[in-house]
């Protein structure tokens, strides 16, 4: 081991540099009402909830899917039998692009990320067997979340269960697509628009769905720092505040469905420091800068996922005990909800056995690890404290530089987050490569490694698609279709809610490329300028 | 005693090598393909980022129209397999071998092997250093 680099500065895996001690001078000035009161009191420093963990576990998530619905419909009862407590369903990029699995682009892409949805049908096969008044659903979508999210109200209304009793989260959060994760389809406005309508008809139709995910999640693999990660997501949300508001809206009628998702990344301390500064600065944002009067407006609630761009090819076995660390820190952060990546996350999506572990490592944390018995347990220690301080300033400071440029969508018209986030990639990349961070089994301490079983995924999966396709668009009310697309067309020109149209149109079995294809008519494509 | 002899010295003019580095397909994961083109820049070279969203026509007449020497395709989706080939094909008909292809992304062994073998010059998996790529490149175009 060079001596040269183990006596460089330390710091975070974001750069923060840590001090050699942490003691009552670095609390000095720490008044314990205004950062951090009790568990489930303002501003929630500690947590939303008096007894955390004590009275009910954060909700076991496992975000899954792969090739066919009908795959995937088998994974989630595989999953739901092994202890999952909430579903959580990934699209393949086709649907998640808004193109049907028949589409030209969707070529070699059908089933290899996710499941491929291209109609109510799809969506009635991914539910099978699967009760929506009683299991909560997250939807990982985002440009054609309306859709996707009609589809499963389509659904649950087969089954018989009311809107007002299902439960779940559409992530919908389409600014962060233009910031990282670049799964956009139209341009921003008429985006924002199409959001503020699914949280719009979810505040008067569904009280218990999220119509929202505020992600900082893909913000973060994309190679934020942590507070960037913060800063953006919180400064995203506020941003969604404020159309929500425009539609007329009062911000309590809607406030207490915003969800939101962050990543658990691998520095311990600054993880769990970020979730606390995250509560307390929304709680602040909520109250003083959006003037919300209800309790549940101010209470930042959210889901995690352990840090997929952590994990490696190299000794793949390793990864079990970076998601397990990770988790550890979600946990301690206070999550309500949490995914725990799978040890071949950087091969493919998991296989059965992967997923399991992974599964295995949040119940060994609920179940044995004892750190669930009280809310908060490292509350009052001087470095989480003042870590927690020092990362409520720094986002403090972005929301300042955010807010001069005219908020968050003219913020990503000059690029401004982009280019953070793209300085912070290569900057650790550098970093990396120099060997001032080590990242073990790829940059140290290599070794020899075993192969391990992949889920395979081929072209069977587009072929049955697409024959499944065919047979849909022949047999059903082509007619029908049409004019539900047509209403849908008119309502995207106008300004009325968007969302009936799209259930009616869903309900007709137009798919959902169809449905896209009319709002790209209306609302025309992004095309993003390349820059490095 | 004679002047001394004064020889004009050839000093050979660096030309920077040029790269094309592109995301083929649906994927949007493009914190590797930013990082390498800029790694890349840095080493010198000139480096043309497509971006998004791009076919395997539009890369090769991208690569065609700045005359590059290396096109890099950076593919984490899985869906590989249907898009290299796609672009070797289209480098074939238009009489572009001589272009190195690298991929990176999200490549397993026996696809890699058997990319390979279709002509792709490299592929680089997750946890390849910089470096390694960089003088990959270079050793690849001055051989």
């Amino acid at each position: 081991m060079d001596m040269a680099v183990a006596e460089k500065q330390h710091t975070t895996i974001s750069g923060v540099p840590i001090e050699p001690l942490y003691g009552p001078e670095q609390l000095r000035d720490f008044d314990p009402l205004r950062e951090l009161a009790a568990p489930g009191e303002f501003p929630y420093t500690r947590g939303i909830h008096e007894s955390m963990y004590r009275g009910r576990l954060w909700t076991m998530r496992q975000f899954s899917g792969f090739a066919t619905p009908e795959e995937t419909n088998r994974r989630y009862h595989y999953l739901l039998q092994q202890g999952q407590t909430g579903l959580s369903v990934a699209f393949d990029l086709p649907t998640l692009m808004g193109y049907d699995a028949d589409h030209g682009l969707a070529e070699g892409e059908v089933g290899k990320c996710g499941a491929s949805i291209s109609s109510l049908e799809d969506m009635e096969i991914l539910f099978r067997g699967i009760p929506l008044g009683e299991v909560t659903v997250s939807m990982t979508i985002n440009s054609p979340a309306a859709v996707l999210w009609a589809m499963y109200l389509a659904v649950a209304e087969q089954q018989g269960v009311d809107w007002q009793a299902v439960s779940g989260t559409l992530q919908n959060d389409i600014l962060k697509e233009y910031i990282a994760q670049k799964e956009y389809i139209f341009p921003p406005r008429p985006s924002m628009r199409l959001v503020t309508d699914t949280i719009e008809f979810g505040a008067r139709h569904t009280p218990r769905f999220n119509p929202i995910s505020i992600s900082g999640y893909h913000i973060r693999e994309a190679g934020s720092t942590a507070a960037q990660e913060l800063a953006f997501t919180l400064r995203d949300g506020m941003e969604y505040v404020e159309w929500a508001l425009e539609r007329g809206m009062q911000v309590d009628e809607f406030a207490p469905r915003l969800s939101f998702f962050f990543n658990a990344h691998s520095d311990f301390f600054e993880e769990i420091a970020k979730y606390r500064a995250a509560r307390k600065l929304w709680a602040y944002a909520m109250r003083d800068r959006f003037g919300a009067k209800e309790e549940r407006s101010l209470k930042l609630r959210f889901h995690s996922q352990t840090a997929g761009c952590s994990l490696t090819w190299q000794q793949p076995y390793n990864n079990v005990v970076r998601t397990a660390i990770q988790a550890l820190a979600a946990v301690l952060g206070g999550t309500q909800s949490l995914h725990t990546n799978s040890l071949d996350e950087a091969y493919a999506l998991p296989s059965e056995q992967a997923v399991t572990i992974a599964l295995r490592t949040q119940q060994i944390l609920g179940y044995e690890s004892g750190v669930t018995n009280t809310p908060d347990p490292l509350g009052g220690s001087y470095f989480v404290e003042r870590l927690t301080l020092d990362m409520e300033q720094a986002a403090g400071d972005y929301f300042r530089r955010i807010d001069e440029m005219g908020g968050m969508i003219a913020a990503i018209e000059k690029g401004f987050p982009q280019s953070e986030i793209a300085n912070a990639s290569y900057r650790y990349q550098r970093e990396v490569e120099s060997k001032e961070k080590l990242v073990v089994g790829v940059n140290a301490f290599q070794s020899e490694d075993q192969p391990i079983e992949l889920l395979q995924i081929d072209q069977t999966a587009e072929e049955h698609q697409v024959k499944k396709l065919a047979a849909l668009r022949a047999r059903r009310d082509n007619g029908r279709v049409q004019k539900t697309l047509d209403a849908l067309r008119r309502a995207a020109e106008g300004t009325e809610n968007t969302m009936p149209f799209i259930l009616d149109a869903v309900r007709a079995y137009a798919t959902l490329g169809e449905i896209c294809d009319a709002f790209r008519g209306v609302f025309g494509s992004y095309q993003e300028t390349a820059h490095i | 005693m004679s002047p001394p002899i004064q020889v004009p010295i050839q000093v050979p003019i660096r030309v920077p090598i040029r790269v094309l580095v592109a995301k083929p397909g649906l994927d949007g994961h493009d914190r590797g393909a930013k990082v390498i083109a800029r790694a890349l820049r840095d080493a010198g070279m000139e480096v043309i980022y497509t971006g998004l969203r791009q076919t395997p026509e539009m890369i090769v007449n991208a690569a065609l129209q700045e005359d590059v020497q290396v096109i890099g395709l950076s593919i984490l989706s899985g869906a590989h397999n249907a898009i290299v080939p796609r672009v070797m094909d289209l480098l074939r008909e238009k009489d572009m071998l001589d272009v190195k292809v690298i991929v990176g992304g999200i490549v397993p062994d026996e696809d890699a092997d058997a990319l390979k073998r279709q002509g792709v010059a490299a592929v680089f998996q997750p946890g390849a250093s910089l470096d390694a790529i960089v003088a990959f490149i270079r050793q690849s175009v001055h051989a």
